[in-house]
């Protein structure tokens, strides 16, 4: 890891932490009222404020895991560093996929 | 000596990256060390053996080894403190090139040390009045916190993060790059912070603190190396290390 990568890791580190407290609420809140997926999206639909937080979350995640998960290939594995950043990029872009498609359910018709 | 042996259980590695542990039965002595089993073994049982050692005091940085799965500065590593059973195992330091027996090839180690600009960089001449060193400013008492380095390479064999990354600098290398950068004679910092700032620099460091808890002066390389990067990242926030 370079100091261009490090920046980025504990950028998106201090973005989530906020988030993920909320997100962990809205698992309680939601766990304990017995909710499916569809009737959360039954209340989130439409909501921009919901989509615009999820949105920078998935964004933030998937540059964080990307970054860890390119440490741990080129620590653990016999892989050169650029082989693991393809890798690790294919691997950031699935989880904002992942996480973008939720989101475009919530504020898509 | 109350709770000791008439005689220590010896296991000793022979061999360079290949090879095997061979055991010898040792005297056991009142304020015996390491080195000094080292040292028997090797003037009164078998002449071969292969080992490093200078000042015998705790000054040189040369003697030390793998002890019982730990690497320990061995010429003030007490047999008592660590062979409660009566048995040692010796080998060479993890993380280093063997080179035969209990002697590894230390280049890479001072190869980082250059790499990670551990050098001192005047900014005066023999000509120039000597400089006036405040000791209490904050930044000389970082540099000091860390200067008492022996090159021991402690720090380095018990390293997961060196074992797991050939590219990563090590702690002793970053720690002599923070005592310079926090030198105020100096000049060299530039190219000091864009030489930690790499790949294998300060940041691949993962704050396991292994090697403060092994380091035989009881400094924090960790500390040092936290310290690093803070300061390569104002230095790249700023615009001043590209990366």
């Amino acid at each position: 890891m370079n100091v261009r990568l490090y920046v980025w890791q504990r950028t998106t580190a201090a973005i989530m932490a906020p988030l993920v407290l909320v997100h962990i609420a809205v698992i309680f809140y939601a766990t304990r009222q017995g909710m499916s997926a569809a009737d959360i999206l039954s209340r989130t639909q439409g909501s921009i404020a919901w989509a615009a937080y999820y949105g920078l979350f998935v964004a933030a995640v998937s540059i964080h895991a990307a970054i860890g998960m390119r440490n741990v290939l080129t620590e653990w594995l016999p892989l050169m560093e650029r082989r693991a950043g393809r890798y690790a990029i294919a691997f950031g872009v699935l989880l904002f996929v992942l996480g973008f498609r939720a989101i475009a359910a919530v504020v898509l018709p | 000596m109350s709770g000791t042996h008439s005689e220590l259980s010896v296991s000793v590695w022979r061999g360079t990256r290949e090879g095997r542990y061979q055991t010898y039965a040792v005297p056991q002595r009142e304020s015996q060390t390491v080195l000094d089993v080292v040292t028997f073994v090797q003037r009164h049982i078998d002449p071969t053996l292969s080992y490093r050692f200078a000042c015998r005091v705790g000054v040189c940085g040369s003697c030390a080894m793998t002890v019982n799965g730990r690497p320990r500065w061995t010429c003030r590593t007490h047999v008592s403190k660590v062979a409660g059973d009566g048995h040692l195992e010796i080998g060479p330091l993890e993380n280093l090139p063997v080179i035969k027996d209990l002697t590894t090839d230390m280049e890479v180690f001072f190869e980082k040390w250059q790499q990670a600009q551990g050098v001192f960089a005047p900014t005066k001449t023999r000509h120039d009045a000597i400089a006036q060193i405040r000791p209490d400013t904050p930044a000389r008492i970082a540099a000091d916190a860390g200067i008492e380095c022996i090159n021991c390479g402690v720090c380095y064999a018990g390293c997961d993060t060196v074992r797991w990354n050939s590219d990563y600098l090590g702690p002793a290398a970053l720690t002599r790059a923070w005592t310079l950068l926090n030198d105020e004679r100096d000049g060299g910092n530039a190219a000091r912070l864009q030489a930690i700032s790499a790949t294998g620099g300060c940041h691949a460091c993962h704050s396991h603190q292994t090697c403060q808890e092994l380091c035989p002066q009881a400094l924090n390389p960790t500390a040092s190396i936290a310290g690093l990067k803070r300061r390569t990242t104002a230095a790249y926030l700023r615009g001043e290390i590209i990366a």
